[in-house]
């Protein structure tokens, strides 16, 4: 496990930092091929969003000089960049990588986009062939743990923004939008926007009043929407299920009594108000009232904190994932890296054995059955007890870091060589001369 | 054997209460799936209990504790019909106690068999019995559904960010709920009356309305009424419905409560 990786993110580097690193999606094959042209490493990768520029590669030592990959590459000296770089090897690689990969490291945490983007990085790396073996295992196994994260977690699932958090407590409220009617008072950038999100939520219609008419077309006209005389007001309010107020009145503009006009011409269906004013547009008033629900800027502020904080809940469970992944992904890897030796092992005094008991039939005859059974038996026997120790020592390195050091030795004692570039014959040939 | 059945049925339906004590503080998809498929195999115990009460041939429908039974086995059935439609269990919080309940009662002990071979015409009877259990589950689905109601218009009122997440199917769900087992209830429940006074009058000739049962169940569907036409025309809903179905769900247990006083509804020969 030689895994490297070096970047920055919105938490390391301030964004003149990270415009200066971005690259461009047309020039990420030239940079990940540079990259791995570097020396020390043999697969690469560049992440590149508007919060992160990370380098992920695989080199032959571990220990390759990505820093001075960067300096060069950007033409940044050490003192402009190396205080916001982040660098993390082996294990820490991993980890980091899975949690970029599980949106836990991004600035909203939980966002689905970065899972995506990492994708495309990493499908462009491939294409241009600098992610082979080694990091498409990584990252093979990044996506799963996304996944698993996204479906064992509720990481993702709470939605943050004033916006969402309207549409989310009106399907509290309506179950569906779907033909649900919007009013608009007073308009601006908020309230416009918390209109889009009902819209796309299956709101039906949309009227709009402010004080100037004219804004108030304006803006029914984007939404295909009515827009009413603010003196209507108050005659075609109680039509719309979802009200979104942002008048800059200095009173309350929904007072009690409107309230109640509305509920006995609406027999008593409830209405929701979203109220965005500073000072406030709906009366506490009002909003006691049996029927109407009146959230202000400072209740919807809160349930969205309140989402931060519980996903901060669930990215705790999802950290505990990650740990057991990146332990998983460590452990089969070393692994891995030890059955070929074993069985090469099993398979070169295998093919000793037969070979010697060959040699003995040759030279004392046939033998019956029984005698035939006893040599099998103590042959077996001895090469069992011969190769015990070095494969229990290499099943309990694997588990370690020192498994590479072990497989070398136990490879260069027995004079083992990779399956694939020793063909049947050279083992045999091995086997008799020995 | 019947009985047997029965227990079976109460022993599923004990989770489901269960579910119930504990949904009002934590969500569990895990839990809910699990109370709702024990539910399910309840009524499939309670079904069959049902069906060998019948086939054991007495009439013995007008029991009470059969009739308890009877009027939990179809507010099951309109839990799960509304499970099907809306995908919530959440009624459960308050049909399951109230299936328990029941249910607990009826297979307590083997019941006083009534006579009723007084009665004129059983095809009456019969119909009477169902159609005023159909009018009684539903009254219990959509008292449950106006709990439910209030629970949920409280929690949005709070404001408390954590009333956002919360097992409660969206207040007008909950609404539609209870309103239209309201308006299914109500048909049957006047036909059940209905029938019954044909009942009473082929059997002795009149019906006796200074009897506690009788008032009671008058009063109990004048309740009804009053629900459905405040519902209908005026739209009200949360606390007021809720007062309201309160009120007719009391008279209807203390209608159902008569039973032990009334003297020409008596099932048991005493």
């Amino acid at each position: 496990m030689r895994y490297q990786l070096i970047g920055v993110n919105h938490k390391s580097a301030p964004l003149e930092v990270r415009e200066r690193l971005a690259i461009p999606e047309s020039r990420l094959p030239d940079c990940c091929r540079d990259l791995t042209a570097h020396p020390g490493v043999e697969e690469g990768m560049i992440i590149s969003t508007c919060n992160r520029v990370e380098m992920i590669t695989h080199t032959t030592n571990g220990s390759a000089d990505l820093r001075g990959f960067l300096h060069d590459h950007f033409h940044l000296t050490a003192a402009e960049l190396d205080a916001h770089l982040y660098e993390f090897r082996e294990k820490d690689a991993v980890r980091h990588l899975f949690r970029v990969a599980s949106s836990l490291d991004s600035m909203v945490v939980g966002e689905a986009q970065i899972l995506g983007q990492v994708k495309e990085a990493y499908a462009t790396a491939r294409a241009v062939g600098t992610v082979r073996g080694q990091l498409d295992q990584l990252f093979t196994r990044a996506f799963a743990v996304a996944k698993r994260v996204r479906s064992e977690t509720a990481v993702g699932s709470s939605s943050v923004s004033i916006a969402s958090v309207a549409v989310e407590l009106a399907k509290k409220i309506f179950g569906t939008l779907q033909g649900k009617t919007v009013f608009i008072v007073g308009a601006g950038k908020m309230s416009e926007l918390a209109a889009r999100h009902l819209m796309a939520h299956g709101c039906a219609s949309i009227f709009v009043a402010n004080r100037t008419y004219e804004r108030a077309i304006g803006l029914a006209q984007r939404f295909n929407g009515q827009a009413i005389k603010f003196d209507d007001l108050y005659n075609s309010c109680d039509r719309a299920d979802i009200v979104i107020t942002s008048t800059g009145s200095p009173h309350a503009i929904f007072r009690r009594e409107h309230g109640e006009q509305f509920l006995s011409r609406r027999k008593n269906k409830p209405m929701f108000f979203i109220d965005i004013a500073v000072p406030r547009d709906v009366s506490p008033e009002m909003a006691k009232l049996d029927g109407i629900f009146a959230y202000d800027i400072d209740d919807l502020q809160q349930a969205v904190s309140s989402h931060v904080a519980d996903r901060r809940h669930e990215a705790e469970l999802a950290e505990a994932i990650i740990s057991s992944e990146v332990e998983r992904f460590e452990a089969r890897l070393h692994t891995l890296d030890v059955v070929p030796t074993i069985v090469s092992l099993q398979d070169h005094l295998e093919t000793i054995r037969q070979a010697e008991i060959d040699r003995v039939r040759g030279r004392m005859g046939p033998l019956t059955p029984d005698q035939e059974m006893a040599v099998e038996a103590l042959t077996r026997g001895i090469i069992n007890k011969v190769m015990h120790t070095p494969i229990t020592t290499l099943k309990t390195a694997a588990r370690e870091a020192e498994a590479t050091t072990v497989i070398d030795v136990v490879r260069r004692l027995f004079n083992l060589h990779d399956k694939s570039d020793t063909p049947p014959e050279k083992k045999n040939e091995v086997g008799t001369r020995q | 054997m019947s009985l047997l059945w029965l227990r079976f049925a109460l022993a599923c339906y004990f989770i489901g209460l269960i579910y119930a004590f504990f949904a009002l503080s934590r969500t569990s998809d895990l839990f809910s799936r699990i109370a709702l498929h024990a539910a399910s195999l309840g009524m499939v115990f309670h079904f069959v209990s049902l069906v060998e009460l019948f086939l054991s041939g007495h009439v013995v429908w007008a029991s009470v504790h059969n009739g308890e039974s009877l009027l939990a086995f179809f507010s099951m059935t309109f839990f799960m019909i509304i499970y099907a439609i809306y995908k919530t269990t959440s009624p459960g919080v308050v049909v399951f106690p109230i299936v328990f309940f029941l249910t607990f009662v009826a297979a307590v002990d083997e019941q006083p068999v009534l006579s009723t071979s007084f009665v004129q015409h059983k095809g009456w009877l019969v119909a009477h019995i169902i159609l005023i259990f159909t009018g009684y589950a539903a009254l219990v689905l959509s008292f449950g559904a106006s709990l439910l109601y209030l629970l949920q218009e409280r929690r949005l009122k709070a404001k408390k960010p954590s009333s956002l997440i919360s097992f409660l199917p969206a207040l007008e769900v909950i609404d539609q709920i209870g309103y239209r087992s309201l308006l299914l209830g109500f048909p049957f429940m006047t036909l059940g009356l209905i029938t019954g006074s044909i009942v009473a009058m082929s059997t002795y000739g009149h019906v006796d309305f200074a009897d506690p049962k009788i008032l009671l169940s008058i009063l109990m569907w004048m309740v009804y009424m009053v629900m459905v036409f405040t519902r209908w025309n005026s739209g009200w809903r949360g606390r007021r419905a809720a007062v309201l179905a309160t009120f007719a769900f009391v008279a209807a247990v203390v209608a159902w409560a008569a039973n032990y006083f009334s003297t020409i509804h008596r099932f048991a020969a005493s």
